[in-house]
């Protein structure tokens, strides 16, 4: 049968499993419009700007698994995908954008709407492609599909100039789809790929010979889907686990071993352990600069074993003892045959003794904080849903309280830290999780950089609920003034803003504003009821709360500041009325030398 | 060897990318090199014995370190096929320089005893100038250049290095591969 290019796009999405595509008309893609005006088994959703498109396929992808999918057309439409696409590539999320293009024939010549946006997402793409030729169209799509899911996965793109889409050609979609891809050029590490076996049995010797063993999980575990064998060397091995901003979920937060999240604003006691470790297992993760800080000082004692599906990744920032390269679900299967249980020891213990005296902390004085708004919020949905967030403080506090029980169910811009991405990203895994409960958490700034998108949210009658952490200011560029900058606080004044309530209003959905503790706890209980559109609950803050721990940009744990001048932490701080500091790293394996003596006496 | 050459061996490496002779291909390759803030010190392109297949050779700066994550990651690009170091590999490497200078009849002998000694060929001459061809390492090409530049260099063209393995080895099938 002879059929037009959109046509062929449509019949090799179905081949791709695809179910939701998100995206935005306009002229270059005006063929495969009018295909998808036939199409009733691929759901369009109309977005109101392209950035959200982008942002939706991505939490689609981040809270499933599943290869999201964008759509735009030439240009202005193209160009508006890009912070999605550069948001998805800097965490390794799978997405496929597929963009119209002007017609072959005006190809360079800057016609109406043109840009190249292949060249323009080259640094941000794992692949792309201009597709020229209709014929070529079908195996395109296979490998962009197969591209961005396989390996370490990422965006693809794929230009279709207009006449691409309008060509006809005989097609029959179960001879000339291509389904298994093979592309000679690019062999990712594969499930059922070889497993080194040599470096596994060493990394399970290094692990038997250690004292002081650190479990530190990536994203790279997620998008392996290997929280069960995360957990299951976790708990063989009594190793205490913590997990980067993208790995958050990869084991059950609320698990005894594990140690929240460590880095820049991790807790106090991921970030000790870290750094008095004696073996860092590394799993799945990149060694970012807001997990080491200072390169030179981290984890200095500690002989590191790195599993990474992305040979570059090997050595790129820290040379390993153990490098092991493959699929991380692959290499701790294999592992955890190997590896010999292990009792809890002193060090867990000392561990388990930071956690006691150093948890995360706020305030108890009436005020409505973030982290209390963060905790009601995962206990009126009893952590059990998926939170979508923005970027900036309310991310780090929502990164500590937001308590994950699983993989999929933590969305959120780390690489990039993309503002304006938490409200599209939960629309997009609301698609995704039809059953389940989604939450976006927000701050006055991020909130309105894709505010547009509560229209799409009404329309698909969505009940995201949108929690504004509202402090009336950039809250994280203040913080970063108020310490490094003398408070001079320079352009991150946001009393002028909308009444965000008026504005869920005025688009169609609810919104409540909280001043105090008990407020919220109501207006929550309300907001759960609502299930046919979306609530947004204006959380009004204090201006001046800041995030801590915090190790400033660049720095090591000897750094890190905690809330010291809360009495709360002041009176466990001083419990046995010691000196005791946490920003002393002699005192700290002091500490762990103590408790491990007492242990063995 | 005494150390400084050793040391300047290791600033400086020839790798072999085999790559898929799509358009593009370059501009990638490129843009991972700026990207990355790798340091290109020249680059040759061109089709193989097998048409789908273009190589390039590129002389890049930097220790083992810096030319490790290079090749690590010119292997991600979809489009690479392979990459081959041959930095510890015995290889020839080979340049081809176009000079046009400056060749007054009274200089016209002299000039073309410089072009023998180096095996270089004439192959345009006009009333005040010749136009000198001359191939082989890049030492070689940096002599004579510096030789003929009394006379005065009006213009000076060189390919960038192109390189082989010594022996039955070829890119494709052996040499030292990047680790994977």
């Amino acid at each position: 049968m002879k059929l037009s290019g959109a046509q062929i796009l449509l019949e090799c999405l179905r081949q791709e499993d695809v179910t939701h595509v998100f995206g935005y008309p306009g002229g270059a893609v005006l063929p495969i419009y009018d295909a998808i005006f036939d199409c009733k088994d691929i759901l369009h959703i109309l977005v109101r700007h392209e950035q959200g498109a982008a942002h939706m396929a991505d939490g689609y992808a981040r809270s499933s698994g599943r290869v999201g999918v964008c759509l735009a057309t030439s240009g202005p439409g193209a160009t508006n995908l890009v912070t999605g696409i550069a948001t998805a590539y800097m965490d390794s999320i799978p997405m496929v954008a597929i963009t119209g293009q002007v017609k072959t024939t005006a190809l360079g010549k800057d016609a109406f709407q043109e840009a190249d946006i292949t060249g323009i997402t080259m640094p941000i793409t794992k692949h792309s492609f201009l597709v020229k030729r209709t014929e070529d169209l079908p195996a395109a799509i296979a490998e962009a599909f197969y591209i961005a899911r396989t390996g370490r996965p990422g965006p693809v793109l794929i230009d279709i100039p207009r006449d691409v889409g309008e060509w006809k050609i005989e097609f029959d979609v179960t001879t000339d789809y291509p389904r298994n891809v093979t592309i000679p050029s690019y062999r990712p590490a594969s499930p059922n790929g070889r497993v080194p076996e040599l470096q596994i049995r060493k990394a399970a010797q290094l692990i038997a010979e250690s004292i002081r063993p650190v479990l530190y999980v990536g994203g790279g575990a997620i998008a392996s889907h290997a929280q069960e064998e995360v957990t299951a060397l976790a708990e063989k091995t009594n190793i205490l686990t913590t997990t980067t901003l993208l790995g958050k979920g990869a084991i059950d937060e609320t698990h005894p071993l594990s140690m929240g999240m460590l880095g820049m604003h991790g807790t106090a006691y991921a970030n000790h352990a870290v750094n008095s470790s004696d073996l860092l297992i590394a799993v799945g993760a990149r060694f970012d600069d807001r997990v080491t800080g200072n390169v030179d000082k981290f984890a200095r004692g500690a002989k590191i074993i790195h599993i990474d599906i992305d040979p570059a990744e090997i050595g790129k920032v820290i040379q390993p003892d153990i490098p092991i390269v493959g699929d991380v679900k692959v290499i701790l299967t294999e592992l955890l045959k190997h590896v010999l249980p292990r009792e809890a020891t002193a060090w867990n213990d000392t561990i388990m003794e930071w956690k006691r005296r150093f948890p995360l902390v706020y305030p108890d004085d009436g005020k409505l904080y973030a982290e209390y708004a963060i905790e009601e919020l995962s206990k009126a949905f009893d952590n059990e849903c998926i939170m979508a967030t923005d970027v900036g403080q309310h991310q780090m506090w929502a990164a500590q309280y937001f308590k994950c029980k699983r993989p999929n169910q933590w969305v959120t811009s780390g690489g990039l830290g993309t503002m304006g991405f938490g409200l599209p990203a939960a629309i997009g895994a609301q698609f995704a999780n039809p059953d389940k409960r989604v939450v976006c958490l927000s701050g006055d700034g991020s909130f309105q950089m894709c505010t547009q998108e509560l229209m799409t949210a009404v329309v698909y009658k969505l009940p995201i609920v949108t929690m504004i952490i509202n402090n009336r200011s950039l809250g994280m560029v203040r913080q970063w003034q108020e310490m490094f900058f003398s408070e001079r606080y320079s352009q991150v004044d946001l009393q002028a803003s909308p009444d965000f309530v008026k504005l869920v209003e005025a688009y169609g959905g609810v919104g409540y504003r909280c001043t105090t503790p008990e407020e919220l706890k109501d207006v929550l209980a309300q907001a759960m009821k609502i299930i046919d559109r979306p609530v947004v609950i204006d959380c009004l803050i204090p201006t001046e709360e800041n995030v801590y721990p915090m190790i400033p940009s660049g720095q090591s744990v000897s750094e890190m500041l905690v809330k010291t001048d809360l009495e709360s932490v002041k009176a466990s701080v001083h419990a046995d009325g010691s000196e005791w500091s946490f920003s002393d790293e002699e005192k700290v394996l002091a500490q762990y030398v103590e408790i491990a003596s007492e242990i063995s006496r | 060897m005494t150390t400084t050459l050793m040391a300047q061996l290791q600033q400086r490496h020839t790798v072999t990318v085999l790559v898929e002779n799509h358009a593009g291909v370059l501009a990638r390759v490129a843009g991972l090199f700026a990207r990355r803030g790798f340091n290109i010190e020249s680059l040759a392109v061109s089709v193989t014995d097998k048409p789908e297949v273009s190589r390039m050779t590129i002389v890049v700066g930097g220790d083992h370190r810096v030319l490790e994550q290079i090749t690590k990651q010119l292997n991600k690009l979809v489009e690479v096929m392979k990459v081959v170091d041959y930095t510890e590999t015995a290889a020839v490497e080979r340049e081809l320089a176009l000079i046009k200078v400056n060749a007054e009849p009274k200089d016209r002998a002299e000039i073309m005893q410089i072009v023998e000694i180096f095996r270089g060929r004439i192959i345009d001459m006009s009333e005040k100038t010749f136009i000198i061809e001359v191939t082989g390492s890049p030492d070689k090409l940096d002599k004579i250049t510096d030789l003929l530049e009394s006379y005065g260099i009006r213009e000076l063209v060189r390919t960038g290095i192109i390189a082989m393995a010594r022996g039955a080895k070829t890119a494709s099938r052996s040499g030292r591969e990047s680790s994977e």
